[in-house]
């Protein structure tokens, strides 16, 4: 069930995050928002495995793109996005996962949901809603730190303004941009209030991010009138490389 | 609020792990917690990694639904914490021919 990866190009998304373009030549292909374990051995024999979640759209290529944010105790991250070249060859497992998906079926409007490097599995539904031409009305909710470590910034923002396929709502936890309308700060429910959709839309929402995150956001989702069974999480863990 | 602490991720961090013992994958079925007899789907479980194993407990009572654990060249798999697991009998259909 471990499939072989060949790495055919790496991306620095940020200082911190980098996208692994892997050739899987026997991938049998994967749904938005589903995830692989990668596992790396070492010569003695140790062996770590890790889940990344996958960035791209499903396609009929044998390509996935993974995007990993370095941890700074990171067991595993630190080797991703510093130590491993094009060429070089992984370990998978996957793809894995058949309930924090987004297929391209689903009509009713959606809410995404990111804190930091969450972003990663619902980029992988932005841009699958985009390759199959689904109407489906998304939009982005997307904590981040600050400006420097928003992932996917260009390709957001031509899908906002010019695509009109998702409309992005950013909020900054630490330093926002000058000028920016509301100061840094955690998510809150006036802000799930006025970027979310109406809760009388009964949208799916997808929620990932780390723990806390998750648990801040889906109670104000629930406080907003979401039920629960149409919100889906996805939590990573702050000890484990989980993206 | 309940007193647990949030070192948890969802039941959806162990399809990998139960993807070494199941033919299809059971995070998307629906599970019926023996304690509490809420059925939700695998996926919403509380999942506790951080161990020698894997511990899924209900996300709306905490009563432990999995154990999956490996000791020495065994896989132990303990799920008496679930009345019932309900799968998609159209994914059951999908997963045979993705391996076909």
């Amino acid at each position: 069930m471990w499939r072989v990866g060949t790495v055919v190009a790496l991306h620095d998304e940020t200082a911190t995050a980098r996208t692994i373009t892997l050739k899987v030549s026997d991938w049998t292909g994967h749904l938005a928002g589903q995830h692989v374990d990668v596992r790396l051995t070492a010569s003695d024999g140790y062996s770590a495995v890790r889940s990344y979640s996958i960035a791209s759209a499903p396609n009929s290529e044998t390509r996935i793109e993974l995007t990993v944010e370095r941890l700074r105790d990171g067991e595993v991250s630190p080797y991703l996005t510093q130590e491993l070249a094009v060429g070089d060859r992984l370990e998978l497992r996957g793809p894995i996962g058949g309930w924090f998906v987004w297929r391209t079926q689903q009509t009713e409007p959606i809410q995404l949901v990111a804190g930091g490097s969450g972003i990663v599995p619902l980029m992988a539904m932005i841009r699958s809603r985009v390759s199959a031409c689904s109407a489906a009305s998304f939009r982005l909710l997307y904590s981040v730190r600050e400006p420097g470590a928003v992932l996917y910034r260009d390709e957001l923002e031509a899908l906002s303004d010019h695509d009109h396929s998702v409309s992005v709502t950013y909020a900054y936890t630490r330093v926002a941009p000058k000028d920016w309308p509301r100061p840094p700060g955690r998510i809150d429910a006036a802000l799930i209030a006025n970027t979310t959709w109406p809760s009388n839309l009964a949208p799916t929402c997808y929620v990932c991010g780390p723990t806390s995150f998750v648990e801040t956001a889906t109670g104000l989702l629930n406080a907003s009138g979401n039920s629960s069974d149409k919100i889906r999480t996805e939590r990573f863990g702050s000890t484990g490389d989980r993206q | 609020m309940s007193s647990h602490t949030y070192d948890y991720l969802d039941g959806n961090a162990a399809a990998g792990e139960l993807s070494k013992i199941f033919a299809m994958d059971v995070t998307a079925a629906k599970g019926q917690c023996a304690h509490c007899g809420a059925t939700k789907r695998f996926a919403e479980a509380h999942l506790y990694m951080l161990g020698p194993g894997v511990v899924a407990r209900c996300a709306v009572c905490e009563h432990v639904l999995l154990r999956l654990v490996n000791v020495r060249q065994r896989v132990f798999l303990d799920v008496r914490g679930m009345t019932y697991l309900s799968l998609d009998a159209a994914q059951l259909e999908a997963s045979s021919d993705l391996d076909a």
